[in-house]
């Protein structure tokens, strides 16, 4: 099986690649310390089976999964037990590994994956964002124009080639620009805070000095973009 | 108080030695920085990294054998997320634990 590993600390990429050197079925292609390095590899690359973090900055490995078409086998690898009943939620995760990984453990975990024939023929993904209509964003995820509410949206933010669309019930990964997705929204709802931040006024829970709480996310304000951002809140 | 050892990575390396030199060497390198990062963000009162930056020093602290200091880190990264840091002074001083360690490996 061809496979990569993702996940944010080099000790665990070595130690589950070493883990790997030890079971002949397994080849080891790439590895990542970031799931959208990974998107773009999956893009070119056919992979039987991912190794993934659950807890990574910025990207989890759940934001990962919600973000690529036809996943291959995953196995998760994390530190914190609490998410096996959401893991399990996927069809495409085949075991779950709470570090320290054991060999013994880890052989289990192959086996299992191994057992499981591949589901559906993988397609090379892309996506970027593409038109509105009303209310609504439709973005192109893998070939597909997914819909996304414009008003649930709460933050946007750009990573690289990438933007990462937060919603009130899922992220989106999407291949375009900031200043992209800035002309499909309606201004009376989002503000641009940062070079790599839109948010959705309606959204705030609180503003301090240089930064805005929104959901649970704490977002630079830059310096430019403090006043416009004062302007548009009812100030007591 | 409980004492580091590499009975995991010796464990789980099937006696590779080079690998396990490697993998020294990716903790020595990597510990610091995290640990770092930890109390830069510990300082500022930004709990929420802090208690991301404790899950992942657990994972060293686990592979450096520490069983019971494992769970004194997964009870001070919830009282982080909590907004609390009671258990810090205990996880700082496993974190020089380990620092002293890995001096002399």
């Amino acid at each position: 099986m061809n496979c990569i590993i993702i996940d944010d600390e080099a000790t665990a990429r070595a130690i589950i690649g070493q883990l790997c050197t030890n079971v002949p079925s397994l080849n080891v292609l790439e590895d990542f310390p970031n799931a959208l390095q990974a998107i773009k590899y999956l893009n070119q690359n056919e992979i039987d089976l991912i190794f993934l973090d659950i807890h990574m900055p910025d990207f989890t490995g759940f934001d990962f999964i919600d973000t690529i078409k036809n996943p291959p086998k995953i196995i998760l690898t994390t530190s914190d037990p609490n998410f096996a009943i959401q893991a399990f939620g996927y069809d495409c995760i085949v075991d779950y590994l709470v570090k320290p990984i054991t060999p013994e453990r880890f052989k289990k975990a192959i086996a299992k994956a191994e057992a499981i024939k591949p589901s559906v023929a993988k397609s090379k993904s892309s996506s970027q964002v593409e038109t509105t209509s009303g209310n609504d964003l439709y973005v192109n995820i893998d070939r597909r124009l997914i819909k996304i509410d414009i008003p649930s949206i709460y933050l946007i933010e750009a990573k690289g080639d990438y933007i990462h669309v937060k919603t009130e019930d899922k992220n989106y990964t999407v291949h375009s620009t900031l200043k992209k997705i800035e002309e499909k929204l309606p201004d009376s709802l989002f503000l641009k805070i940062h070079r790599s931040y839109i948010i959705n006024v309606d959204k705030i829970i609180d503003i301090e000095d240089n930064s805005v709480l929104i959901k649970k996310d704490v977002i630079p304000v830059s310096r430019s973009n403090r006043p416009e951002l004062m302007k548009r809140l009812n100030l007591l | 108080m409980e004492q580091p050892n590499l009975s995991y990575i010796n464990s789980m390396s099937g006696g590779d030695k080079a690998f396990e030199k490697k993998l020294i060497d990716i903790i020595k390198g990597e510990f610091p920085k995290e640990k770092d990062v930890y109390f830069k963000n510990v300082a500022a009162e930004n709990y929420k990294l802090t208690a991301d930056n404790v899950h992942k020093l657990k994972h060293k602290i686990s592979i450096l054998g520490l069983e019971k200091s494992y769970d004194v880190a997964v009870n001070y990264e919830n009282n982080l997320i909590n907004g609390n840091t009671n258990g810090r002074i205990e996880f700082e001083s496993i974190l020089q634990i380990i620092t002293d360690f890995l001096e002399t490996l």
